[in-house]
């Protein structure tokens, strides 16, 4: 199935053992709660139990009468005149004259233990002032909906908007009504989804320091070190280059730990009690109140089909909140949700909209899962009135290179064909079903990223080779990493090390985020390597008397290009780097850039489940991922990626959502309760890696990680359908709300 | 915090009689440390009772019936093959609490204190008629399990007053019990409904049956109504349906993020008729 003009490789597309292994499995892994300093201090944060309410005061005599008790810092304690996404910032990590949502920091304490900071946070006085709240989507775009922010809307909302909206967006091409005309069957739905977070077993851990002279440290568990450092740097009003940040081992991320929660309260606490490190590390309580766990969506598709499986208009109306901050997203649901078709006719409505929830965070293809939902689900339904297999009405529709995308850029090397081809040769489809049993199918999409990238790699004297990259390792960049280094220099697997080094060690690198790691470090890695290798050439040539063109690398040894370059036996890079000392110093090589060649990536999923028409529990039979990988470097780490988005989508499609009082509190702030699937809810899922290479980057590599959460909402809802005729437009399909439909259907 | 280790229940009653802010016994403790590492309940007095001698003790009593030491946990009461032969409901209800990490240390009798409608050894004990034997300041008594919880939180047990064994009736011939629950995953759930039935058979009629429900009130029901519809039946599609009306006819659930009434009240029903299958079929004979 792999288009593949690619030369057979040594290295890239085995299986390795993973470099962090053994660590992970002994814990000598130091994750972010596993760093400690001398004479240092535990933080606690004391929190908002309102989800609106005006602070009237806060008292913190009692917790500092106790003794150990060394500083408490409230929003007095952070510089004022920030504007924009630095105050929203801010104003997150500590709440100003109002709370905004039940969980948020409102004022922090440092002391001589956890217990001892636990006990003062809640001696900490806060008087509140109890406001109206609004938790909805729905309700909270209301025209008289309590205002989370007046003022907060940027200069995308026009005049007479509700006020909690804060952004608006509206695009497409042709004539949607028109195409709507032309088809054979037009259908309107509206879907709902709820709030949902990462759910990382990792909980945020920072270790910060901070001295009078504005010189800081700071070890935490992040995506991005350099984000850590921009965002605490400007909550804080000082200059980036006096933090240095380090991460530490990270046990998941999923888009969550892209930004900062409590990082700057350890710094604050630490400069307000004389430059002692100070220590955070948040409960999973406080994991799911108060940091950025998804948005909710309420959305609204109307799709024109003929009987020939053609889509002759597609129009999305979607609106999210994200809390209590600007920053759904809205336009990435949008951007993807008809992204795997070829439409002439498309339109594209979407609100941003506040409520008194935690500011949201990426969660791995921000927005895409949603509109996946809306969209997927609606196509299905259609192809069932229509009897159109659902399969052949994507292969029809499907983009292909060159083709305009539905958000507008045309795209480069795609895989959607491929892997809708790939899907419908799959044994699973083939499989007959029970009673209650049914299958279900959908497509997802996610861009994938380059960003800003800065990597470096030295040969050591033995002739080995490490590689400082800026992304944090979430779900196997080092291994592939090394694995392209290791095949482009020529050398062993075992032979380099990839390091995740600290901001004072590179340029600066965006997070891993977006699936950027492997496409975007691994690029600037090979880059690198090959001018390392270019270096070793020269130093080749000199020894040998002859022009450095005229040397070149081969399994990793100079040798002379041709006869004509004269007979020399190949210098290997070990006999290179063992006498660089003596030929000019050091060799290594960098790259720095935001690597063009982007490749997206598009996967098919067909899941078969079982309802139990009695209680309406349903059982994931089978699960069946499809996804183009351009090139699969580790494929084991490529199977994991795509059954971990497969999970979570599981997860969030059945039982996963944040619940609320009626006080607007949440009501489920624990793992009993926000209900991630276990391993035993789950079969092994089979996968199948499309490899269509993707030409921007060296060994074909696009990024996997994102776009697997996205077909698992809408192809699951289609399975209910396929099983028990049931139809689900809002999430999560929960035992209670598919036996009250299905008593509803009677 | 004062921690205690009285070595007889006398003692541990007379600790807890005499002490006044908040108090709480540790067993196995994984309600009571994780309730103190959440800061929800930070006791004055912790008692634990592990040095008490015979508690971790599975017995056979004089009439044929069985004694668990209150520090028992749900991994030796699993691995017990003469109690799970004659109580499998019982201990399948047990080993439903919590991952296998959990079953290493939580008990019965924690279970039965916790006081929480949704415990999952508590119908099963219920459905069994068993009882517990309560130590007091001033001497003991015997106890229905049913009438130790009375509400969320809370049971019936007077201050001083603790559960110094569980105690399971001679389980007799041509009997059996199950314990159902539902729950939304797999496993490392919280019952949303909880069913147990135990009966007993005279050929393939049912002679006599207790049906208990978890879950659905604010404490663990016996429910009569359930078990006479099925007494005098041979488990007929008929008496199924009645049993599933009287189960769900018994439910006062209350809407929360676990579950619905509408939703609690119809599966009540959907499980009593799943145990009831499986409880008669082990009393067939069917060690399934």
């Amino acid at each position: 199935m792999a288009k593949d003009e690619f030369r057979e490789f040594k290295l890239v597309g085995t299986r390795p053992d993973r470099p962090d292994g053994l660590d992970k499995v002994t814990g000598r892994a130091r994750y972010g709660a596993d760093i400690s300093a001398p004479g240092m201090l535990w933080g606690a944060v004391v929190r908002s139990p309102h989800a609106h309410a005006r602070i009237v005061s806060i008292d913190p005599s009692k917790a500092l009468a106790l003794d150990g008790v060394k500083a408490v810092v409230t929003r007095a304690d952070f510089p004022e005149g920030l504007t924009g996404e630095d105050w929203n910032l801010q104003e997150n990590t500590i709440a100003g004259e109002r709370a905004l949502y039940d969980g948020h920091a409102v004022a922090a304490v440092a002391a001589t233990s956890k217990l001892l900071a636990e006990e003062a946070a809640r001696l900490i006085a806060v008087e509140y002032e109890v406001l109206p709240h609004v938790i909805d989507v729905d309700d909270a775009i209301k025209p008289d909906a309590p205002v989370i922010r007046a003022g907060a809307a940027d200069a995308s909302v026009p005049e007479g908007m509700p006020p909690n909206v804060v952004r608006y967006m509206d695009f497409g091409r042709g004539d949607v009504e028109a195409g709507f005309a032309e088809a054979d069957l037009v259908m309107e739905r509206s879907y709902k989804t709820e709030a949902t977070h990462q759910g990382y077993i990792e909980p945020h851990a920072c270790l910060g320091q901070l001295g009078a002279d504005g010189k800081g440290e700071m070890w935490v568990c992040t995506q991005g070190q350099w984000y850590i450092r921009k965002m605490c740097t400007a909550v804080l009003g000082l200059d980036a280059s006096q933090l240095r940040v380090t991460p530490s081992e990270i046990g998941g991320g999923f888009g969550g730990k892209t930004t900062i929660f409590m990082e700057p309260l350890s710094l604050a606490l630490s400069r307000k009690a004389g430059g002692k490190p100070v220590k955070i590390v948040m409960s999973r309580s406080e994991v799911l109140r108060a940091t950025g766990p998804t948005a909710s969506a309420s959305m609204d598709v109307k799709i024109g089909l003929k009987k020939d499986g053609t889509i002759t208009a597609a129009r999305a109306e979607f609106r999210m909140q994200g809390g209590a901050f600007p920053g759904a997203p809205v336009d990435m649901a949008l951007y993807c949700c008809f992204a795997p078709y070829n439409l002439t006719n498309v339109a594209h409505v979407g609100y941003d909209v506040l409520a008194n929830r935690p500011k949201c965070a990426a969660y791995r293809a921000p927005g895409s899962p949603m509109g996946a939902f809306a969209v997927e689900s609606l196509l299905d339904e259609m192809c069932r009135a229509l009897k159109i297999d659902p399969l052949q009405m994507r292969l029809k529709n499907a983009v292909k290179e060159g083709d305009k995308s539905s958000y507008g850029p045309r795209f480069g090397s795609i895989g959607l064909i491929e892997t809708l081809e790939a899907t419908q040769a799959h044994p699973n489809l083939s499989i007959k079903l029970g009673p209650n049993q049914g299958r279900g199918i959908a497509a997802g999409y996610w861009f994938n990223h380059n960003g800003e990238t800065s990597v470096s790699l030295a040969i050591s004297e033995d002739g080995t080779a490490q590689v400082s990259v800026g992304t944090p390792d979430i779900g196997g960049s080092r291994a592939s990493i090394a694995l392209m280094t290791a095949e482009t220099l020529g050398i062993g697997y075992e032979d380099v090390r990839v390091n995740v080094v600290e901001t004072g060690a590179l340029g600066v690198n965006e997070p891993t985020h977006g699936s950027r790691a492997t496409f975007a470090s691994g690029k600037a890695a090979v880059i690198a390597a090959g001018h390392a290798i270019k270096e070793m050439c020269r130093r080749a040539a000199t020894e040998w008397g002859i022009e450095p063109e005229a040397v070149e690398w081969v399994n990793g040894a100079a040798q002379p290009a041709g006869p004509n370059a004269g007979k020399h036996p190949p210098m290997t890079i070990a006999e290179i780097a063992g006498k660089m000392g003596q030929t000019g110093g050091p060799i290594s090589g960098h790259h720095e850039s935001v690597p063009e060649g982007v490749g997206a990536s598009f996967g098919c999923h067909v899941v078969d489940v079982e309802v139990d028409p009695e209680t309406g529990r349903t059982t994931i039979l089978r699960y069946l991922v499809v996804q183009d990988a351009g090139r699969a470097i580790h494929p084991a780490y490529v199977e994991g990626q795509y059954q971990g988005g497969a999970a979570q989508g599981i997860g969030w499609a059945l039982n996963e959502a944040y619940i609320y009082d009626d006080k607007g509190r949440l009501a489920n702030p624990v793992f009993l309760d926000y209900r991630i699937p276990v391993a035993s809810d789950l079969p092994m899922i089979d996968t199948v890696i499309v490899e269509v290479p993707n030409p921007g980057h060296p060994y074909g590599v696009r990024g996997v990680g994102e776009t697997g959460i996205t077909p698992p909402l809408p192809a699951i809802a289609n399975a209910i359908e396929d099983a028990v005729g049931v139809r689900m437009a809002h999430l999560p399909m929960s035992p209670a709300t598919v036996l009250a439909a299905l008593k509803a259907r009677g | 915090m004062r921690y205690h280790t009285p070595s007889t229940f006398r003692d541990a009653a007379q600790i807890a009689a005499g002490a006044s802010g908040v108090t709480r016994f540790l067993a196995g403790g994984t309600d009571v440390l994780v309730q103190l590492r959440a800061g929800a309940v930070i006791p004055d007095d912790l008692i634990d009772l592990k040095k008490i001698a015979g508690v971790y003790d599975i017995a056979r009593t004089g009439d044929g019936g069985w004694r668990i030491g209150i520090a028992v946990p749900g991994i030796a009461l699993g691995a017990h093959e003469a109690l799970r032969a004659e109580w499998p409901g019982v201990v399948e209800g047990m080993e439903l609490v919590g991952s296998t990490q959990v079953q290493g240390r939580a008990t019965l009798t924690g279970n039965l204190c916790n006081g929480s409608p949704a415990a999952d050894s508590v119908p099963g004990l219920v459905a069994a008629g068993a009882s517990v034997e309560v130590t007091g300041p001033d001497g003991q008594r015997t106890v229905a399990v049913q009438d130790i919880p009375s509400g969320p939180g809370k049971t019936s047990l007077k201050p001083g007053e603790l559960i110094s064994a569980i105690l399971l009736p001679a389980r007799g011939d041509h009997a059996g019990d199950a314990y159902l629950r539902f729950i939304p995953r797999s496993e490392m759930d919280i019952a949303v409904v909880g069913c147990a039935v135990s009966l007993r058979l005279d050929g393939d009629t049912v002679t006599e049956a207790r049906v208990a429900l978890g879950a659905v009130a604010p404490v663990v029901k016996l429910v009569p109504a359930a078990a006479q519809a099925i007494v005098g039946t041979a488990l007929d599609d008929a008496a199924l349906d009645k049993l599933a009306a009287a189960a769900s006819a018994a439910c006062a659930p209350i809407d929360d993020k676990r579950g619905t009434i509408a939703f609690r009240t119809e599966v009540a029903g959907v499980l009593a008729k799943r145990a009831a299958k499986i409880a008669y079929s082990r009393a067939k004979g069917d060690r399934a």
